[in-house]
């Protein structure tokens, strides 16, 4: 494998992954000699208004997929208004292609535990959740091994440090459900429901987990919070772009040499995310990409210097997302993929909206047939055609990742498409998965 | 009536369970208790859908619409080990279906069905994060990374002789029942346990490239002041908020395509109008429900809390609705438009 050239290695910004190295940075011990609690001694000796105002000066931005500037979002909760506030951290890794938040559980489960006591503070909860993925089992083993040490040591509980401040942490394991990741739909699932998304307004900020002020944010945006309360403001913002700051784990998988995490300063672009990879595998070229997971519009091998950063990516029609970027190559097909994930969807729907519910069941069906060698052009359009009906039109966002892929595989590889349904690619299926499609 | 099937333990155990959350908010404990009843019987079952009801005073029917919601409650008796093989489009080009198409040749088993030893259950599962090991799978959700074929036949041949296979990065595997317990909130008490597995090359690519070539990122002070001396904050953040006016201030029907307004809603950035911001005083909604709400909802019993399918209150959307067309012709006048028994509300 060739080295990388110096200057693409500069985009390399080791801060939520630099202990990840470190054997037993999931012990407390460990964790506390390597920074670990500092940023929080640090935090209760400041005003917690003081805190949400850092993090809005810091430009930290979700992590989850929207991108929604975090600071904002604490500013929101209502203060002084009698009610309980709740921090709930949406650990609910399962969009196809994502794979940061476990790893980052797994290995250094006490930054998110830090990042959330200081969280909690600034918004003035005394409660709060963290919502893992039902599947995520070691992660959520070594996070409730994490949160023990942390009561154990006063770090929660009653009068942390000290400083009057209580809190209560439960690690709550979901059980299955990727729309639970939407953050309304974890809500109704953290009460005991059936994980379905509410109508928005009211927003979780004023109306979230039992009817309260609640800051839904994804593992990456809370475990940063520790570093941006010590190392300052200016300095977070010394990596990334001017309206994307900070680093990003960038997951890399599919057909390059060395798949895996890579922690890059926000707006490193695909070209140079392939350097550090050591490059597709060999015999391999790429021709489509997700920039944020199966929910962002597919691209092309024409994007390899788009800048990843929120505004970047969206500049070339698509979504940062949660950075899994999946990559394909000329072996693979963009109709299969495509279809896959919306098997993916289908299965995922939780149902509530007919648009979402119907249009997937239908558009695997479509799928179905085109892949068999029975499609027509039609098809085509019946595509389009649904994903329009879908789009904007359901509760949640998860029938609008649907179309992603759908629409922008046809604006790209329409050929693909034809040459199933003209015969000119053997079908991937068989007769036999056509059974209900009309 | 009461069910007699569960241990003390279990009971015990449920009580620790409704204790983590409010008194007042128990319902939130119906996910891990419905883990905890898979602990002892392997699966769902009547019984343990009327246990959970009984522990939080709910009925069978709202228990049973949430258990089967979730992937992970079986409904049917499970094997010890679940061996879920990921199909997912990235697992699934990279030789995740053969994987899956093999051991369901070699078990007799489709999916979701369980060998006729009652070991193992085989189940292909979506995306589960773990793309850049591809292909996985999992037994009882411990990790088995970058399978072939054989290797998955090697495993399950090992499970099914009694033998317990070494996952690639996760703790010892412990049976599907003892999982369950896990996945209830409580800890791995197994000596050493947690701190089992190893982590993978592919986590760590990115910071081993940067520590072979001496790379941090400067200037990282951890003595840097919280307060910037040049920008004092405000004593009230909500100030911050964009839109500042005193009623519900999206104006709809307004010029804005559907397709948009999705669109501002999902990726919403610091110039989306938030119409509940702290400040505003919208009235969206009543008074934060006492605590009793839920409890004189119950007592009321079903005549007045009507269960709908989803075992919410019915009624949830005809408020929303209500809700939406009042806010749509209130531009800029304010008043209690709100109403208790909104969702939000409700629970």
């Amino acid at each position: 494998m060739t080295t990388p050239r110096p200057e693409t290695l500069a985009k390399l910004t080791p801060v939520l992954t630099k202990r990840w190295l470190s054997p037993d940075a999931w012990r407390i011990g460990t964790y506390e000699k390597l920074d670990g609690y500092a940023a929080l001694r640090k935090a209760l000796k400041a005003h917690p208004d003081d805190l949400i105002q850092l993090v809005k000066d810091s430009g930290l931005r979700g992590r989850g997929g929207a991108g929604f500037p975090t600071g904002l979002k604490w500013g929101f909760i209502p203060q002084g208004d009698g009610k309980p506030h709740y921090l709930v951290v949406n650990a609910d890794e399962g969009e196809p292609g994502t794979c940061k938040d476990l790893p980052l559980m797994t290995h250094d489960p006490h930054s998110l535990v830090e990042g959330v006591i200081i969280a909690s503070y600034a918004i003035r909860a005394n409660r709060a959740y963290i919502y893992i993925r039902g599947e995520a089992v070691h992660a959520a083993r070594r996070l409730r091994n994490a949160v023990n040490e942390a009561y154990a040591k006063g770090y929660l509980g009653r009068n942390i440090l000290g400083s009057g401040f209580d809190l209560e942490l439960v690690v709550h394991s979901g059980a299955g459900a990727y729309i639970c990741g939407e953050e309304t739909a974890l809500l109704d699932s953290l009460e005991g429901f059936r994980g379905q998304p509410r109508l928005r307004p009211p927003f979780p900020a004023t109306h979230g987990l039992y009817a309260s002020p609640t800051v839904v944010n994804n593992v990456g945006t809370i475990a940063s919070v520790p570093y941006i309360v010590l190392g300052g403001a200016a300095w977070w913002k010394s990596m990334g772009t001017e309206k994307s700051s900070g680093p990003m784990i960038y997951s890399l998988s599919g057909r390059i040499a060395n798949p895996g995490q890579y922690e890059c300063s926000l707006g490193v672009t695909l070209r140079e995310l392939l350097e550090l990879a050591g490059g597709m595998q060999p015999g391999h070229n790429l021709k489509f990409w997700t920039p944020g997971g199966s929910s962002t519009p597919l691209l092309t091998a024409e994007h390899l210097d788009v800048p990843m950063d929120f505004e970047g990516v969206a500049g070339a029609g698509s979504i940062l997302g949660t950075t899994a970027t999946q990559i394909f190559s000329d072996q693979d097909c963009p109709v299969y993929a495509t279809y896959r994930w919306l098997e993916f969807y289908h299965h995922e729907s939780c149902g509530k909206c007919t648009p979402c519910r119907e249009g997937n069941y239908w558009m695997v069906r479509v799928y179905r047939r085109i892949l068999s060698g029975q499609g027509t052009h039609d098809d085509l359009d019946t595509l389009l055609d649904t994903c329009d009906n879908i789009l904007g039109r359901s509760f949640c966002g998860l029938g609008d990742g649907a179309t992603s892929s759908v629409t922008s595989s046809l604006k790209y590889f329409k050929q693909d498409y034809l040459d199933y349904i003209e015969g000119r690619t053997a079908p991937k299926l068989s007769d036999k998965q056509l059974v209900g499609a009309h | 009536m009461t069910t007699t099937v569960f241990t003390d333990e279990t009971r015990a155990r449920a009580r620790e369970i409704v204790a983590r959350y409010p008194a007042d908010r128990s319902r939130s404990a119906l996910l891990p208790l419905l883990h905890l009843v898979q602990s002892e019987e392997g699966y769902v079952s009547p019984a343990g859908v009327a246990f959970c009801a009984e522990v939080l005073g709910l009925n069978k029917a709202q228990v049973g619409a949430v258990a089967s919601f979730y992937t992970m409650y079986k409904r049917r008796p499970t094997g010890d080990w679940l061996v879920s093989v990921c199909t997912n489009t990235m697992c699934n080009v990279l030789g995740g279906q053969e994987v899956y198409d093999t051991l369901a040749e070699h078990l007799g088993v489709g999916h979701d069905e369980t060998t006729a030893d009652g070991k193992v259950t085989l189940e292909h599962a979506e995306c589960l994060a773990a793309c850049d090991y591809g292909p996985v799978m999992t037994v009882n959700y411990d990790f088995f990374d970058g399978v072939d074929p054989q290797t998955a036949v090697g495993v399950v041949d090992e499970l099914r002789a009694g033998g317990r296979p070494t996952s690639s990065r996760g703790a010892r595997l412990c049976t599907l029942k003892e999982m369950a317990i896990q996945l209830a909130g409580f800890a791995d008490e197994r000596e050493g346990a947690v701190a089992d597995g190893v982590p993978g090359e592919p986590s760590l690519r990115g910071l081993r490239l940067a520590q072979e070539h001496g790379i941090s990122v400067p200037g990282f002070d951890p003595n840097t002041p919280i307060r910037s001396g040049d920008k004092p904050a405000p004593a009230t953040p909500a100030k911050a908020a964009p839109t500042g006016s005193t009623a519900p201030d999206v104006p709809a029907p307004d010029r804005k395509s559907p397709q948009l307004r999705t669109a501002e809603t999902r990726q919403p950035d610091a110039k989306t109008a938030v119409p509940d911001a702290p400040g505003t005083k919208v009235p969206v909604d009543g008074p934060a429900p006492g605590p009793r709400d839920a409890q004189t909802a119950e007592a009321a019993g079903v005549a007045a809390n009507k269960p709908a399918a989803d075992a919410k209150p019915a009624g949830d959307d005809a408020e929303a609705q209500e809700r939406n067309l009042r806010e749509a012709e209130s531009t800029g006048r304010s008043g209690d438009q709100g109403s208790a028994n909104d969702k939000g509300a409700q629970k």
